[in-house]
């Protein structure tokens, strides 16, 4: 299969536009609200999606970076354990809404993992997920995105491949290939 | 991804700069860890640990508990001096009886120089060396260059200088190797009955006088006189040791310099290191405790994750 491009460029402002919409309508003016990014790859995502919610509310709001891997359930399970990223998370998330941004929603056991590392950090009164794609039909787990940029029918043989410029690319493109690929 | 180049740690003279680079970026992660409200993760959760200590230990067998605890893994201790192991029962019998019981790794500390080397040939589970005779101690070692590169930046060009009873030390023979491993420049100095003496084999400056050791270095590792190691006499008295070799406030303000001081415990007070040099703003000495705790949970992590 070749590779298809799901989302350019313009594409991808256009609906990173619409998430930021649809955080502020739910969040108002983020007083009561932190974002964490899902290491390694949804702090980028989560990055984007500040700067654009801080131009529209003219405030900081917290954001941190949350690393699940000590908290997976593959561990002792694959040949080589995940390799972990740093986790900051610099406020209380005690009682507070937590929205979690990470790129791809595939089995679930990324966020569930991610739900676990949370914890440590207090209890938060409502915990919300963020994805940019939400692949369908094939999660592992009961979970569920509460803000998805773009659903998309894949096979469990294919992947989602985000390149964004933050991540050295030279232009934010997201494709769907084939694993061996 | 990222693994080990060993499935055991026996000592730093094993592994590689990549493993230990490796150990070191872990350990950063597992140091956020330890400092969160709940400092706990369940990575370990379906691993049993054995500690077996046939040589007495405070810091090490804490600090290796507390990692394994932290990392949610279930743990067995064993002391020689409570056990069998005085009704003549071997260390290869004694190890294959905790085996039975489904242990997944051993973490040993033994009198007898290569005991972990031997287990190692014999027996499947994970091996960590807490310390064999006047061998190594690659735990300390991890723990010290951690707290170095935490300090300076890095370890790679630092001028290390490891001071007092060399001869009987395994964290003076594990930090060599690691230090140098890293890139290190390494000193030692001590009195001369206390260096082995073909240590320059190794690639260190040897060194008598602390006063210029202490004027080279960037940092100094002052060791304790292994006092139960020693057979027979090799300096005087321990006074006059303190003399010419303890460490005190006085003469590191002599020297009119920054420099970062670090002991791997038990601390003599009033030989090595006076009192208020121990407790003066160069000492790293409690910091090195903290990122004991980290190193450890950073080799048991990667240990554990590679067996499977």
């Amino acid at each position: 299969m070749q590779k298809k491009l799901i989302l350019d460029s313009d594409l991808l402002d256009i609906t990173l536009n619409r998430l930021c919409q649809q955080l502020i309508e739910n969040h108002h003016d983020f007083r009561e609200t932190v974002i964490l990014g899902l290491q390694p790859r949804g702090i980028f995502l989560a990055e984007l999606i500040l700067e654009k919610l801080k131009k529209v509310l003219r405030r900081e709001i917290p954001l941190g970076y949350l690393d699940a891997t000590f908290h997976r359930d593959d561990f002792r399970r694959r040949d080589i354990p995940a390799k972990a990223s740093e986790t900051r998370v610099p406020f209380v998330i005690e009682g507070k809404k937590v929205v979690l941004i990470d790129d791809v929603l595939f089995t679930g056991r990324t966020v569930r993992s991610a739900l676990d590392a949370m914890i440590a950090f207090g209890r938060p009164s409502k915990v919300e997920l963020l994805v940019l794609v939400d692949r369908k039909h094939t999660r592992d787990f009961p979970i569920a995105a509460d803000y998805v940029g773009k659903y998309v029918d894949t096979l469990t043989s294919q992947r989602v491949l985000v390149e964004l410029i933050a991540q050295g690319n030279k232009q934010n493109k997201i494709w769907l290939t084939n694993k061996d690929e | 991804m990222a693994k080990l180049s060993q499935r055991h740690l026996l000592g730093i003279k094993n592994v590689t700069r990549e493993d230990i680079e490796l150990i070191f970026e872990t350990a950063d992660n597992f140091k956020e860890v330890i400092n969160r409200p709940i400092k706990k993760v369940p990575s370990l959760r379906d691993v049993t640990i054995a500690n077996v200590f046939f040589e007495n230990s405070t810091r090490t067998r804490l600090s290796f508990e507390l990692a394994q605890k932290r990392l949610s893994a279930d743990v067995i201790n064993f002391a020689a001096s409570s056990s069998s192991v005085k009704k003549g029962e071997t260390l290869l019998d004694t190890v294959n009886n905790i085996l039975a019981m489904k242990v997944d790794m051993i973490v040993m500390r033994h009198s007898s120089v290569g005991a972990p080397h031997f287990l190692a040939k014999h027996i499947h589970a994970n091996i960590i060396n807490a310390g064999d005779g006047t061998h190594e101690h690659p735990t300390q070692a991890l723990l010290d260059t951690f707290s170095i590169r935490e300090k300076l930046g890095q370890v790679e060009g630092k001028k290390i200088a490891i001071i007092g009873d060399i001869l009987h030390s395994r964290v003076a023979l594990s930090n060599i190797f690691a230090l140098k491993k890293l890139g290190a420049e390494v000193m030692v100095c001590g009195p001369p009955t206390l260096l082995p003496k073909f240590i320059g084999q190794l690639g260190v400056k040897v060194e008598f006088d602390v006063r210029k050791a202490l004027a080279w270095c960037e940092v100094a590792n002052v060791l304790r006189i292994q006092l139960e190691r020693q057979q027979i006499k090799y300096f005087p008295s321990l006074r006059e040791y303190s003399l010419y070799y303890g460490i005190t406030k006085k003469l590191l303000d002599s020297l009119k310099k920054q420099i970062i001081l670090m002991h791997p415990g038990p601390i003599n007070r009033g030989v090595e290191l006076s009192s208020d040099a121990a407790d003066s703003s160069h000492s790293i000495i409690l910091d090195q405790v903290e990122n004991g705790v980290a190193v450890r949970m950073a080799v048991l992590y990667l240990l554990a994750g590679a067996s499977a």
